[in-house]
Formats: C-alpha cells, structure tokens, sequence
C-alpha cells in the first residue's frame, strides 16, 4: 500500500492530521478527546486570541448568518414549490397571505447579502493579519472553497423567485459559465438540464440550493472550525 | 510460528493476502468511479422537451417588404427585405437575453445590459460583440417558409459554438423571393 503511505506523506494530508495516533490505549484516549464530534470547543483559549479587534468575529458572523439562512429557508420551504408554473405564485403568497411571510423573505434575503459581505470581509482580514501562513495554509483553501459555496448558494437561490430578474440573471449567469474554455456548454447544460431556462433548471437549482450545497458547506464548516479548533488563532494560544 | 509463515509469505512477489487485499479494493474502487460515472451521466439529459428548433412559418407572400415579424414562442425575429427573408435568431450575442424590436425605432434594444441592433441585426452600440446570428432558412415543398434555429449563419462565418455553418452570404441563410 504503497499510495496510502503516499498520501499520508503528502503536505495537504499533513497540514489536516499531523500525528500518527498509535494503536495503544493512550493514542484511543487521545482519538477520543480530541475528536471534533464530542469536543468542539477547545480545551483552553487565550484572552488575547478572541479579542474582537483582532478577528473583527468575520467568521463567527458567517456562521451565524448560515445558521439564519438554514433555519428561515427550511421555513420557506414549506410553502415553496419549484413548479414553474407555482414557483412565482408561491413567492406572492408568501408577500401577500402567508402570516410573516414578508419578514421571512427578507431575513432570508439581507442575510444572503450579510453572508456574502461578511465571508469576503472574513477572507481579508486573514489576508490582512497573514493569518493564511503555514501551518494554517490549507485552512485558507478550505475557506476559498466556502466562498465559492456561499456564491453558489446565492447563485442558485437567485432562480427560484422565478420572475423577470431571476430568469434573466440566470440566463446571463449561465452564458457566462458557457465562455468557460472546452467544457463552458457542457457546463452550462449540466447546470440547466437543457438549453434554456426552464423546470429542469429550476428543479436543478433548487435541489442544489437546498440540499447538496447546504450539505457539501456544513461538512467543509466542520473541518474548518475543526483545523482552527486544533491550530489556535494566528495571535497565539 | 504462526508469524514465521506470515513473514515468509510477505517477501513472495504476490502474497496470497495481497492478492486478496488488491482485489477486495480494487473491486470497492471499480464499483465507486463506476457509480460516480453513472451518476455523471444520469445528469445529462438524453431527451429533451424544449420545443423543436425547426419548425414553419408562413409563406413567403405573407411578409410585406420591409417588415419585421416578431415571432416569440420560436424566439425568431422574420426580417423581410426587397429581394430575400431572413430569420434573426432573437437571443442577444453579448450574453443570451431576448432583444425585442422597436418598430417606431426600426432597432432591437437588449433589456439585460442595452445592446441595440439594427433592422439587419446589426449591433451598433452597447457590449454585444457581434451581430445577431441568422437561422437556416428555406422553402418546404408546401410553399411555407421552414427554419431551424439550430442551425446558426454569423455574419463574418466563424463559429460560436455548435451548430455554426457558414456566414451571411451562404445560400442557406436568407430565402430569395
Ligand atoms: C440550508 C440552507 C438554505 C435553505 C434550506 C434555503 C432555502 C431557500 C428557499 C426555499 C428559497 C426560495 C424562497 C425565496 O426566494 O424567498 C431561497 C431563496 C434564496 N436563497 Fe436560500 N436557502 C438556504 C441557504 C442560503 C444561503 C447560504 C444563501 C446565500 C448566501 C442563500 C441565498 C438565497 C437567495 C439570494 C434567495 C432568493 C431570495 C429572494 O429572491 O427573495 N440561501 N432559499
Ligand atoms: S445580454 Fe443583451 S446586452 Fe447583455
């Protein structure tokens, strides 16, 4: 197994799992204690490393905005039916008849706007500090990848209103991925199920808005916090 | 003495549990990309009930000289002009949205970021790259006008994605009346 041994050599699979756990009864307590599932709170924190000043809580707002995006969108999907033919109707009975449907549109709304300021403000304050530096460098490739997510999310949330605007953005979006070289149509096929915008790509989206990209970000939101759990903050522990 | 055995049959070239642990994850690693490109192609749709891309229209005598036909379940603008017809296909070439046609004008304006085309589907202002891309179009043994819009003719001829065939000058991409 040669490839095995490979990989755990490799800097990538270092930077996530930096000791070999040995198989005695001390290295099966340690697996335990330092397993992400029962102890996500580290066992000790500085002062100094949770001082706001410093982080700006970027990344804590992130996540407490996702936290409100889950919660109001699973509300939203209550009444919300991707059916071309219902989708737009839904929308307008969430303004209109539905009780608070119009606080919850909008919370679900600003906060994807929220998401997106604060991830990209989370993103330059690690810049800014060098917070990306070795040991910490694929935890800043795991957060480019939760940015890319939270866009995709908003992308794919754009459609479902199903009016003028979202038809059009998404028209315009998916063009746009089809200029990608070589693949851009096959992409872009892919992504409405068709050639044109229509059920296929509205059920595509939303499935993705819902289910996989909601999924793909909490596990990636776990081995960040995860890695930031095990590393410290760049100020110091 | 049992680890004695298991020692020796390590420096054989294939051990009997080698063997058996290559073709356990081979077999595990078979049946996953399989999967994974089962499901890749699961995605791709092999049918499709987008309406079809040829389809006929009037005949020729029902397009008076110097019009313009909107028709907008096929997405097509009918230009009528002295001696031929052409059919624009109406999907803006800066980035896909429906120009519509301004008959007090005699332009096609583009909603999503403003390109305007002339009659002839030429672009004269705003991003658009490139002028409006002309459908196949032909006469049908019953007199009536057949065009496929997946068959495409940009005015210099090159080709901007599928379906590209030739340019403006091609016989195939106005009808002479
Ligand atoms: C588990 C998480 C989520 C679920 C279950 C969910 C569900 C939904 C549903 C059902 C809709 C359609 C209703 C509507 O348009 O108002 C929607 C719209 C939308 N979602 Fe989400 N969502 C989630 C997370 C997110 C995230 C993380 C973002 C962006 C950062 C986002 C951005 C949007 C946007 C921009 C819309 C369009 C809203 C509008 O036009 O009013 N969503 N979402
Ligand atoms: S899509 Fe027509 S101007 Fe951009």
């Amino acid at each position: 197994m040669g490839w095995i041994k490979k990989i755990k050599e490799s800097r990538v699979w270092k930077s996530y799992f930096r000791e070999e756990y040995d198989d005695t009864s001390r290295g099966r307590t340690r697996r335990i204690l330092s397993n992400v599932w029962f102890h996500i709170h580290p066992a000790k924190i500085s002062k100094k490393a949770i001082n706001p000043s410093y982080t700006l809580c970027l990344g804590g707002i992130s996540f407490l905005l996702f936290i409100i995006l889950t919660v109001s969108g699973i509300l939203l999907m209550f009444y919300y039916v991707p059916d071309v033919n219902r989708a737009y109707d839904d929308m307008l009975d969430l303004e209109t008849v539905v009780p608070f449907g119009i606080p919850l549109r909008n919370i679900h709304r600003w906060a994807a706007h929220g998401m997106i300021i604060a991830v990209v403000g989370h993103m330059c304050r690690v810049f800014f500090t060098g917070a990306y530096k070795p040991p910490r460098e694929f935890n800043w490739v795991v957060g480019v990848s939760l940015l890319l997510l939270t866009l995709l999310l908003s992308f794919t949330g754009y459609l479902l209103p199903w009016d003028q605007l979202a038809y059009w953005a998404i028209t315009v979006g998916t063009n746009i991925a089809s200029y990608a070289p070589v693949v851009g149509p096959k992409i872009r096929f892919l992504l409405l199920g068709g050639n044109t915008v229509g059920q296929n790509a509205l059920i595509r989206f939303y499935v993705l808005h819902v289910i996989l990209l909601p999924t793909l970000m909490m596990l990636l939101m776990i081995l960040h916090f995860w890695r930031v759990r095990k590393d410290g903050f760049s100020r110091g522990l | 003495m049992d680890d004695e055995i298991a020692h020796k049959s390590d420096r054989m070239s294939v051990s009997r549990r080698n063997f058996l642990r290559t073709i356990g994850w081979g077999s595990i690693v078979a049946f996953l990309s399989g999967s994974l490109l089962a499901v890749v192609r699961y995605l791709f749709p092999k049918v499709s009930y987008e309406p079809s891309p040829s389809f006929k229209v009037q005949t020729p005598e029902d397009y008076e000289i110097g019009t313009v036909v909107v028709d907008k379940p096929h997405k097509v603008f009918i230009v009528r002009e002295e001696n031929i017809i052409y059919a624009l296909i109406a999907v803006c070439t800066h980035l896909g949205c429906t120009p519509r046609w301004f008959p007090d004008e005699g332009i096609f304006k583009c909603p999503c970021h403003g390109s305007r085309f002339y009659k002839n589907g030429i672009n004269f202002y705003g991003p658009a790259p490139r002028p409006l891309d002309r459908a196949f179009i032909t006469l049908a043994p019953d007199g009536r006008i057949l065009i496929d819009t997946s068959k495409k003719f940009s005015s210099d001829g090159r080709s901007y994605g599928e379906g590209y065939l030739g340019d403006w000058k091609d016989p195939r991409s106005y009808l002479e009346v």
